[in-house]
């Protein structure tokens, strides 16, 4: 059985698997897809209430919440589309230009 | 058990046997009988296949590669325009290496629109990734289904396959043909256990993940081997094949090639028609033969070359119409395969039996005139022409 894990972009194609088939879940974890990003949300958690809205937006879980709060972005993760912005109700999320993680 | 069958009907009849899990079912004329038929096997409690009903061949294929990928062993059947709009789903069958096995009843392809026979709906399907096997009559449109589950099945191609055979010429004409036991089918075909598949609960699956460019490449490189690796599969269920039904296959058929100096090569039905023109041509001295080409995927280039080496004048006829300007896809393919021999024949490629087109002996005993002119006088003429169409100009 050949694992995601041991898989990457320099893996010779004897050793990938028939047509790219997936053979355990969440493997998302190892793979780096931040850096498609081209705007970066901005967490600011002294105006954030915890009011969980951002969370089920966000298209790629890219929200971590712990213990009823949620945490700083996933920036490995985060794709810089903006919805979390757009639905967070209080000055708690800006979107600025660039893919670097704040 | 000897019976008589129309190619259709000879198909259900291995589907039948053959008692897939799963088939996606949609008419089209010269295959909607074979779902019909199988459909009486479902209604009748013969088999305990998923018969599914679906809105188009986009959905058929659809509920094939969904099946195959949760482990199910899928069938399929269609013909012209609805392999055309399953087109997109070939490649993705192809490219999830799932063993679909698919009946197509060739057809012309619109437009204009015309229901009757000629390869140009599976040959523009001939770069999907698809496995494809012709056949030339009823027997062997029913022994290249039974061959086609095991073949693509097999973990070192895992591709899916389509056999073809000529609509309503082999489709709708009954001849008497030669059954397996049902029993000897499923020893045949044994049980489908695929290594990994959708239900298999041990190790959750993801199959047709969107693949970046870092791997696309390589994926496709996979297959291309898996096509590669098919040739010998083909062959070795062939011989499984002849051991249990006593006939006998290759990747392509050779007649009268022994001691031939002019030849044809050609696909389907239109065998028998050569080699009845062939027989006679013999009787009068022309040394003449036929290569017909079984499996056009993947394609017996260096078989071919080995055939037609020492032949002095060589006709390809294709029954489809490539619109490349430069000959059919059979003639770029022999044409390719001929490169790499020292000696080689003169070669002319005629397309012929478009939308329905008969051909007769008196038209091969033609094509056989012309390339005895050639061997005589090295002179091929125009290399690419067409055969059957009314026309100011005489023809061939």
């Amino acid at each position: 059985m050949i694992y995601a894990k041991d898989i990457n972009e320099r893996t010779p194609w004897q050793d990938l698997t028939p047509g790219g088939e997936i053979y355990e879940p969440g493997t998302a974890r190892d793979f780096d897809t931040g850096t498609w990003r081209t705007n970066t949300p901005v967490f600011h958690e002294e105006a954030c209430k915890h009011c969980m809205l951002c969370v089920p937006f966000c298209p790629d879980s890219a929200i971590p919440v712990k213990d009823g709060k949620r945490l700083d972005f996933d920036y490995m993760h985060c794709k810089g589309c903006g919805i979390c912005e757009n639905v967070c109700p209080f000055p708690a999320i800006t979107m600025v230009t660039g893919g670097a993680a704040r | 058990m000897s019976i008589r069958l129309s190619g259709n009907e000879a198909v259900a009849y291995a589907m039948k046997q053959i008692n897939p899990d799963v088939m996606g079912a949609f008419p089209i004329t010269p295959s909607t009988e074979i779902p019909e038929y199988f459909a009486n096997y479902v209604a009748d409690g013969e088999v305990n296949t998923e018969f599914v009903t679906v809105e188009s061949e986009h959905s058929s294929m659809s509920v094939c590669i969904a099946a195959e990928a949760a482990g199910a062993r899928s069938v399929c059947a269609t013909s012209s325009c609805g392999l055309a709009l399953m087109y997109e789903l070939l490649y993705v069958a192809a490219s999830c290496r799932l063993p679909i096995a698919l009946a197509c009843v060739n057809r012309a392809l619109s437009g204009p629109i015309n229901i009757n026979n000629d390869h140009s709906d599976s040959m523009g399907a001939r770069d999907s990734g698809w496995i494809q096997i012709y056949a030339e009559n009823n027997q062997e449109a029913y022994d290249n289904f039974l061959m086609a589950r095991p073949i693509g099945e097999h973990p070192s191609v895992r591709l899916p396959v389509m056999t073809c055979m000529d609509g309503f010429i082999t489709s709708h004409a009954v001849e008497n043909i030669e059954l397996l036991e049902t029993e000897a089918v499923r020893k045949f075909i044994g049980e489908y256990n695929p290594e990994n598949y959708l239900l298999k609960k041990e190790n959750p699956l993801a199959v047709g993940p969107y693949d970046v460019s870092p791997y696309y490449m390589e994926h496709k490189v996979l297959e291309a081997e898996a096509m590669k690796a098919a040739k010998a599969r083909i062959l070795e269920v062939a011989a499984e094949f002849a051991r249990v039904s006593g006939r006998h296959y290759g990747l392509l058929d050779e007649y009268r090639m022994e001691d031939a100096e002019l030849a044809l090569v050609l696909i389907g039905s239109s065998a028998g028609t050569a080699k009845a023109a062939i027989d006679q041509l013999r009787e009068h001295g022309v040394k003449a033969g036929l290569v017909k080409i079984r499996v056009f995927r993947p394609f017996p280039g260096e078989e071919l070359a080995r055939a037609l080496t020492g032949s002095r004048a060589v006709a390809v006829m294709d029954k489809s119409e490539g619109f490349s300007a430069n000959g059919g896809p059979l003639f770029a393919e022999t044409r390719s395969a001929l490169y790499d021999v020292k000696e080689r024949p003169y070669l002319i490629n005629i397309v012929y039996g478009l939308g329905g087109r008969d051909i007769k002996t008196g038209d091969i005993e033609k094509v056989f005139e012309r390339l005895a002119d050639i061997a005589v006088t090295g002179a091929t003429g125009p290399v690419y022409t067409h055969m059957g169409q009314r026309s100011k100009e005489d023809m061939v």
